[in-house]
């Protein structure tokens, strides 16, 4: 019983590729690919994230290019106030007016890069956190892990006032305080993987053919991190977006002139009943971002870690 | 089991007194409580200024400033003077704590109560057009940011109310201020019909996101082997379903839930001001507002319990419903 | 009357009697990339208190045909084909039709002891529950019976591990109380699904044993699924062969040990060390693995790996063939061919796949 190879028929979508050794030149396997190129696949088989994705970069352009090419500049003050919706203000005006348009679009741009620093602060700074605590233990693990520990035990939302309330509103601060206080959550999942890693047995046997620590490191242990990470990364832009909203609106976030999807909802929150435009689009396109970069989690969630993924029909 | 809970009680004031230093390090840094004093104009008096420092412990280094009020605290229960006079804010933080953990603890047990129904709902009928119902609302509550659903509800419900011409919905505080019926069950109603807005709003988020985490959760135990024997036996499907897939998939929700309980208590600050409670959250803006390093403190000390105390409970319900764990 | 009829009549008379007939059942799995055909119209019938060994390699739809027959599949599975169980049709039978059936009728015993049993129930409540499932009787009295089975199956103490949580138990007690809730309600079929593979080899005897104890007590009869030839030939009447979902050989054991008549089992008897043989007969791996059962081609899925591949055995599979004895039935085109072969015969005795052998390997150690 030598020839024992598990090729997984009943419950797994995809079946493992298999390779005929023997017997004819007949070859009924499916090809080999790569890793990369299996997670490719299966994310593009995630209708839902691939829609969401193509949305997603649609918006970033908006609220890159938009800006550029639009007739009004979010600062100028235009004879017509109150307007609602119409051709020449597609998202209305302000009591002051200010174009609803040129407003949103500001705001995305700064709700976006406010996101993106968010999402990649938390990540680079949990990352080396959870890792040095993973992989080396002992002391370090300790110290490291009490401290995230305590870092999770007070409302991120608090901390961030606090700390919030002498930025001065600067968006990289935000970004910057956000981003320290989401760090840690990434750091137990990384320390989690690491861990777990560790005890694994192809890190073993890595390590029992005389794979050197650089070697487990660089090709056993960051790539089968790197789903984590990526996934988690995806999860915190959303969060990111929801967490500057709601800093905003108890007023210790983006300040004025400047402003935010967060800091225009909070203007319009007294002309939600009389001037309802103001109010609902920055809403829409923070619930638009949200939403697809959560879909796009799932499915890269899916795409990097097959094993969580079940039979669909 | 007392022995186990009285180590963990032990083992948490480390962490209690080690994120009370780090929030007074942040205070000290974030703002001086003294500046409207100093600004004003006409400029207060110097003598003003300098009793005022004196009354607040400012004229003293930092690290004798953070031991005499955890001195005070432990001894005399005094969480120290705040930055207004006639404020006591161990008294005022009694006070708020019972609107807030009334608010969170409501809406934790509804959001728990619906999160588990339809995350067994969603797991059972998987890839039904229930399951994509329900999947596509708990996404669409994770993606919504909580003040803006809280005035749109608001809002809604003030046209509700003009619409019928009476009071059906309360939009504004925890209670009325003067009560008509002031017997014990008018009361009750009182503050029962000022929750109904603010609970829907604090516990959406938690029961979109724990009802993916039940629906994941109930999959895996479904697809679990034990599942598949009772299901051999001959067990009927309620049977299964009840007693050997939901008993068991009803355990790691406890710890997700208590995991979320700080930022539930982070959650209460928004949903009460759109409310306009007068509860922690309230309490712990307008300390920021003020930078009232002794009052944010209380508010820390508070939550920072409350959390450590759910953690605790989640910790000893894990071990009465896993016999795996067992606490010596 | 010729010996034919004679033949005819008693296999009549065998179909009114046999406890399980599972007819041209297939299972087939969509999934993303296409559908699994993991079983591919198999057939057997199972007298009563016979004892049917079924040997394959993973993935060759031994444990699928037996969720199918107990009805476990997941819904997405297609199920067609025909399973009866003394001449009642079962299959498309509701949950709830279908749970008085199981455990009651016919049962089952799992591969792995240590995730079968629910982690927050003693032993002796998931026994009791089985009994309750089928028995109008007293929680009192199920407890009192869960205590004899134990007993049964060779659990010491068994008044005291009946409140015993599995976690408190090894990995041969679970699956002897595993094997205690299949006999618990007298069924009439025991099906075990490779009962002993996760087990030390130590404890697999002792597992084999309360096997024995449960099929006595009970007399039901039993379908043993396992990889182990050896496990079978001591516990089994008949033999079942399955690749790529199909039954390519079926015959008594001491038709299929020693006159096997598919090149499959032929090389699954070669690759088996034997004690009786010692030194002289070297072992013969089938190289190769089993197809990916997605897309099968037409022809015998197995002549990949076939040494006595023709240009037929692509273009048509084939049908079980009668060989010598009635009941000795054989997949193969060529069975005629394999009267008297030697499994070295066929295969190269190589205790390696010659093919990966790279010349790195071929090195001197110094």
């Amino acid at each position: 019983m030598s020839e024992m190879r598990a090729s997984s028929v009943t419950t797994s979508g995809t079946p493992q590729p298999t390779s005929v050794t023997g017997g004819s030149d007949r070859e009924f396997n499916v090809k080999e690919r790569s890793q990369l190129q299996q997670a490719l696949r299966r994310f593009r088989r995630h209708r839902l994230a691939v829609a969401s994705l193509v949305l997603l970069i649609f918006i970033v352009l908006l609220a890159f290019v938009g800006p550029l090419v639009w007739k009004y500049q979010y600062t100028d003050i235009t004879p017509d106030n109150s307007q609602p919706p119409s051709l020449a203000h597609p998202f209305g005006t302000d009591s002051l007016g200010h174009d609803g348009f040129a407003q949103v679009l500001r705001g995305l741009q700064q709700s976006i890069k406010v996101a993106l620093c968010i999402a990649l602060v938390a990540t680079t700074l949990g990352v080396v956190w959870g890792g040095i605590s993973g992989y080396y233990r002992g002391l370090a693990d300790s110290v490291l892990m009490r401290l995230a520990d305590l870092i999770l035990t007070i409302p991120a939302i608090a901390l961030a006032a606090a700390l919030g309330s002498t930025s001065g509103g600067a968006w990289w601060m935000i970004a910057l305080i956000l981003g320290g206080l989401s760090a840690p959550l990434v750091a137990r999942a990384v320390r989690g993987v690491v861990l777990s890693l560790r005890e694994q047995e192809f890190i073993e046997a890595a390590r029992a053919l005389g794979a050197s620590d650089s070697r487990i490191i660089l090709r056993h242990l960051v790539p089968n991190a790197l789903a984590v990470v990526i996934v988690y990364a995806t999860l915190l832009v959303a969060a990111g977006i929801l967490a500057e909203t709601a800093l905003s609106y108890v007023g210790f976030g983006v300040q004025a002139p400047d402003t935010s999807l967060g800091l225009l909802i909070t203007a319009a929150q007294s002309a939600v009943q009389t001037r309802p435009w103001l109010f609902y689009f920055p809403g829409l396109f923070i619930i638009l971002i949200a939403l697809t970069v959560n879909f796009i989690g799932d499915g890269l969630r899916d795409a990097l870690d097959p094993r969580q993924t079940r039979q669909r029909r | 089991m007392l022995a186990y809970v009285i180590r963990r009680i032990f083992v948490s004031i480390p962490i209690l007194i080690g994120s009370t230093i780090l929030v007074f390090i942040m205070v000290k840094f974030s703002g001086d409580p003294l500046e409207p004093l100093k600004m004003r104009n006409p400029p207060a008096p110097r003598q003003t200024i300098l009793n005022e420092e004196h009354r607040l412990g400012l004229d003293q280094p930092i690290h004798v400033q953070y031991l005499n009020w955890l001195k005070n605290l432990v001894l005399h229960g005094d969480f120290g003077p705040s930055v207004h006079s006639n404020t006591n804010i161990g008294h005022e933080l009694g006070g708020r704590l019972v609107v807030s953990l009334r608010l969170v603890l409501i809406s934790v047990l509804i959001a728990l109560i619906f999160a588990v129904i339809t995350g067994v709902v969603s797991a059972v009928k998987q890839y039904s057009a229930t399951d994509y119902t329900f999947t596509f609302t708990g996404f669409l509550f994770l993606a919504m940011p909580t003040f803006w659903f809280a005035i749109l509800l608001k809002s809604a419900a003030i046209s509700y109310n003009q619409a019928i011409g009476t009071q059906t919905f309360f939009t504004i505080g925890d209670k009325s201020p003067f009560l008509t019926d002031d017997s014990a069950w008018g009361h009750v109603k009182d503050i029962a019909g000022h929750m109904i807005l603010p609970t829907i709003v604090l516990g959406l988020v938690s029961y979109a996101a724990w009802s993916r985490f039940q629906r994941a959760s109930m999959l895996e135990v479904l697809n679990s082997d034990y599942v598949r024997l009772a299901r051999a036996k001959g067990l009927r499907p309620r049977r299964v379903l009840v007693r050997h897939a939901l008993r068991t998939a009803l355990i790691p929700l406890t710890t997700v839930t208590a995991l979320d309980i700080a930022a539930l208590l982070g959650s209460t600050i928004i949903t009460e001001r759109v409310f306009q409670w007068h509860g922690l959250g309230e309490f712990f803006l307008d300390s920021v507002g003020d930078h009232d390093a002794n009052a944010m403190l209380g508010w820390l000390l508070i939550s920072a319990l409350i959390v450590i105390l759910f953690n605790l409970v989640a910790d000893l319900l894990y071990g009465v419903l896993d016999p795996r764990i067992r606490y010596e | 009357m010729t010996a034919e009829t004679n033949i005819e009549l008693s296999r009549k008379a065998g179909d009114r009697e046999a406890v399980l007939e599972v007819e041209n059942l297939t299972v087939e799995f969509p999934t993303d990339d296409g559908v699994v055909q993991a079983v591919r119209g198999v057939s057997y019938r199972l007298a009563p208190g016979e004892a049917m060994g079924i040997v394959g390699e993973s993935g060759s739809g031994k444990s699928v045909t037996s969720m199918a027959i107990m009805g476990l599949l997941p819904k997405t599975a297609r199920i067609s084909g025909s399973v009866r169980f003394r001449g009642e049709e079962l299959l498309g039978r509701s949950e709830n039709d279908y749970s008085s059936i199981r455990g009651k009728k016919i049962a089952m015993i799992f591969q792995d002891p240590l995730t079968s049993l629910n982690p927050v129930y003693t032993v002796g409540y998931q026994i009791s529950e089985a009994i309750l499932a089928h028995n109008d009787v007293s929680k009192k009295a199920a407890m009192d019976r869960a205590i004899e089975l134990l007993a049964m199956v060779g659990i010491p103490n068994p008044s005291q591990r009946v409140n015993n949580y599995p976690h408190e138990m090894s990995g041969g007690m679970r699956q002897r109380v595993v094997i205690a809730i299949a006999m618990a309600n007298n069924p009439d079929v025991i099906i075990a699904d490779e009962p002993t593979t996760a087990l030390d080899v130590t404890v697999q005897a002792q597992v084999l044993e309360a096997l024995e104890a449960a099929r006595a007590a009970t007399g039901a009869a039993l379908v043993l699924i396992t990889h182990d030839l050896g496990v079978i030939a001591g516990h089994a009447d008949r033999i079942g062969v399955m690749y790529a979902g199909r039954l390519v050989e079926k015959g008594t054991v001491d038709e299929v040990f020693y006159e096997p008549r598919m090149p499959y089992t032929l090389g699954l008897l070669g690759s088996l060390p034997r004690l009786d043989e010692a030194g002289r007969e070297r072992l013969t791996p089938i190289v190769g693995a089993p197809p990916s059962l997605m897309n099968l081609p037409p022809g015998c899925p197995f002549t990949p790996r076939c040494p006595l591949a023709q240009p037929v055995c692509e273009e048509r599979e084939p049908d079980l063939y009668v060989t010598d004895a009635p009941d000795h039935l054989s997949a193969c085109h060529f069975h005629e061919r394999l009267v008297g072969a030697s499994a070295a015969q066929l295969f190269r005795p190589t205790s390696v796949d010659t093919e990966d052998i790279t010349p790195r390997d071929l090195e001197v150690q110094p």
